[in-house]
């Protein structure tokens, strides 16, 4: 176990990303809504670089009572991390694959002491 | 625990490279001792409408060149196929590779291609063009044959004669079944022409009495045909999706399946027994499918096909196939078998669709189980080696992995 600086913790605001490398591994550091969550960077599909994408709300369908459709819209509570290279989606808060929760990104756990952030590999 | 000092990056902040993107394509390449044999990609890709300034100076007809010209191109590429194959920004390289550059490459479209290449582990790609899988649609058939001309003029002359890793297979302008022949005629010879292509969103049957002189001309030339699928949102049975993985999904498969049941039920395989055709991006789990509806039928009604000596599948089983987009989700005994039913050892064909969404790695075969190294090897290259008649080649970046592991 050890444990990769990061940034200092006033750097990173929500919704940005750090990609920390040290030899082979590769972590995804995020900060959403005050919180850190750090992942593996690579893809369960084909092993691409999954925190290097974008980060986009889960994509909702819209049904009324009578269950016709209304449209969609994005739920930003779930925000979802999307690998650049085929679209796969994971959550961002749990690192599980947003259509099957049984694949998951490697979860790294996140140290904030002293005025930094550390991640844990 | 112990602090170390990594590298830390905001990938909001990096300029956009092919080699970073695929920097794990390369770790795979690498792992994978990739350096040991030759990797044909037998579809992949390139935008020629990036090109389109060069492009309409090959138009012909001087009127059409204007029209080529002030639309940018837009007129050639009427079309209805439709989509969004970005994703909505999710797949990252479509908005960036319009700004990204290949310095000291002869040309851009090769210096970007050479990069996926290498990074992949590649050695020789087959290219085909993007919006031109829809030019079929076009309802002025001058416009297919003008284009397609001034395209495959452009391409062997700016493109293939300048990369030996780069080949292709040209495209037909088949509404106008002559002028299909006569491309043949022209471009069959030129360096990386490895064989012909259809692309099949297309609405003339292709057992057409039209055809025959340019199938034969193919056969006699030992040049491979190819049927490239795609999707074409405004037909009428995709039109009611709504959505574009359902056109997607659906159509990719479709217009390679309606075309390969013409192609088998009208006898065409008894009829030139030497032209071999490649069935491109339509997955596999089609194939199996196709195969047992086809024999299924046959054998109740074998008097609407009466030049088949065999059944539709023994066939389909000596055509050849592409790999991607290969169905891998959870179901391997199915895949498994797939590749029993289609003799993968000899019939299959990597491809990667690169720099397309749904592109597949050369490690989606490298790492099946039930594959053993001889089988891998077979269809990520030496399949495609034997059928086009290639020079064994190893990349120059390959070879240097090769020479730094014996210096090791």
């Amino acid at each position: 176990m050890a444990e990769i600086f990061v940034c200092p913790d006033s750097e990173m605001k929500d919704g940005e990303v750090r990609i920390v490398r040290q030899g082979r591994t590769e972590v995804g550091v995020y900060r959403h809504k005050g919180a850190y969550f750090a992942y593996r960077n690579h893809c369960v599909h084909q092993g691409g670089p999954a925190c290097e994408g974008i980060v986009k709300g889960k994509v909702v369908d819209l049904f009324a009572e009578d269950k016709t459709f209304l449209g969609q819209t994005y739920d930003h509570d779930d925000p979802h991390i999307v690998c650049p290279w085929h679209g796969w989606e994971y959550k961002l808060l749990t690192g599980e694959c947003a259509p099957d929760p049984k694949i998951r990104l490697k979860k790294h756990e996140i140290v904030q002491r002293d005025g930094g952030v550390y991640v844990v590999v | 625990m112990n602090i170390m000092n990594p590298i830390v990056s905001d990938p909001a902040r990096e300029t956009f490279d092919t080699r970073s993107l695929l920097a794990h394509a390369q770790q795979q390449a690498e792992d994978r001792k990739y350096e040991d044999f030759m990797i044909i990609d037998v579809d992949a890709h390139h935008y020629e409408t990036d090109s389109y300034r060069d492009i309409w100076e090959y138009i012909e007809d001087p009127v059409m060149r204007d029209q080529f010209k002030f639309t940018k191109g837009a007129t050639m590429m009427q079309r209805s196929t439709g989509g969004y194959q970005e994703m909505a920004g999710r797949i990252t390289r479509y908005a960036h590779r319009r700004t990204e550059q290949a310095p000291g490459a002869v040309h851009r479209d090769i210096g970007l291609t050479r990069k996926w290449m290498d990074s992949m582990g590649v050695d020789v790609a087959c290219i085909f063009p993007t919006p031109m899988l829809g030019l079929g649609l076009n309802p002025v058939v001058e416009v297919e044959v003008q284009y397609a001309r001034a395209y495959n003029k452009w391409l062997t002359e700016k493109i293939l004669s300048q990369d030996k890793r780069l080949v292709s297979m040209l495209y037909l302008p088949m509404n106008d079944p002559e002028a299909a022949l006569k491309m043949v005629e022209e471009f069959s010879g030129c360096r990386g022409v490895i064989g012909f292509l259809i692309t099949t969103v297309r609405y003339k049957g292709l057992y057409d009495n039209a055809y025959m002189k340019l199938y034969r001309a193919l056969e006699e030339r030992g040049l491979p045909l190819a049927f490239h699928a795609a999707t074409n949102w405004g037909d009428q049975s995709m039109h009611i999706t709504n959505r574009f993985i359902a056109t997607h999904a659906l159509g990719f498969s479709w217009f390679n399946i309606v075309h390969m049941t013409n192609w088998v039920v009208n006898g065409i395989p008894e009829r030139f027994p030497g032209l071999k055709s490649i069935w491109i991006e339509s997955g596999l789990a089609w194939i199996p499918f196709l195969m047992q509806r086809l024999d299924n039928e046959y054998m109740m009604r074998s008097s609407e096909a009466p030049t088949l000596k065999r059944l539709p599948s023994d066939y389909m089983r000596e055509m050849f196939y592409t790999t991607q987009p290969m169905e891998m989700v959870n179901n391997q005994t199915m895949l498994q078998e797939t590749f029993k039913m289609i003799n993968a050892e000899t019939q299959l064909l990597y491809s990667s669709d690169y720099p397309h969404w749904d592109m597949d790695l050369p490690s989606t075969i490298y790492d099946l189980p039930f594959l053993n190294l001889q089988q891998k090897k077979n269809i990520l290259g030496e399949n495609a080696r034997k059928l086009f008649k290639l020079d064994h080649y190893i990349s120059d970046e390959k070879q240097a992995r090769l020479a730094a592991r014996g210096k090791a």
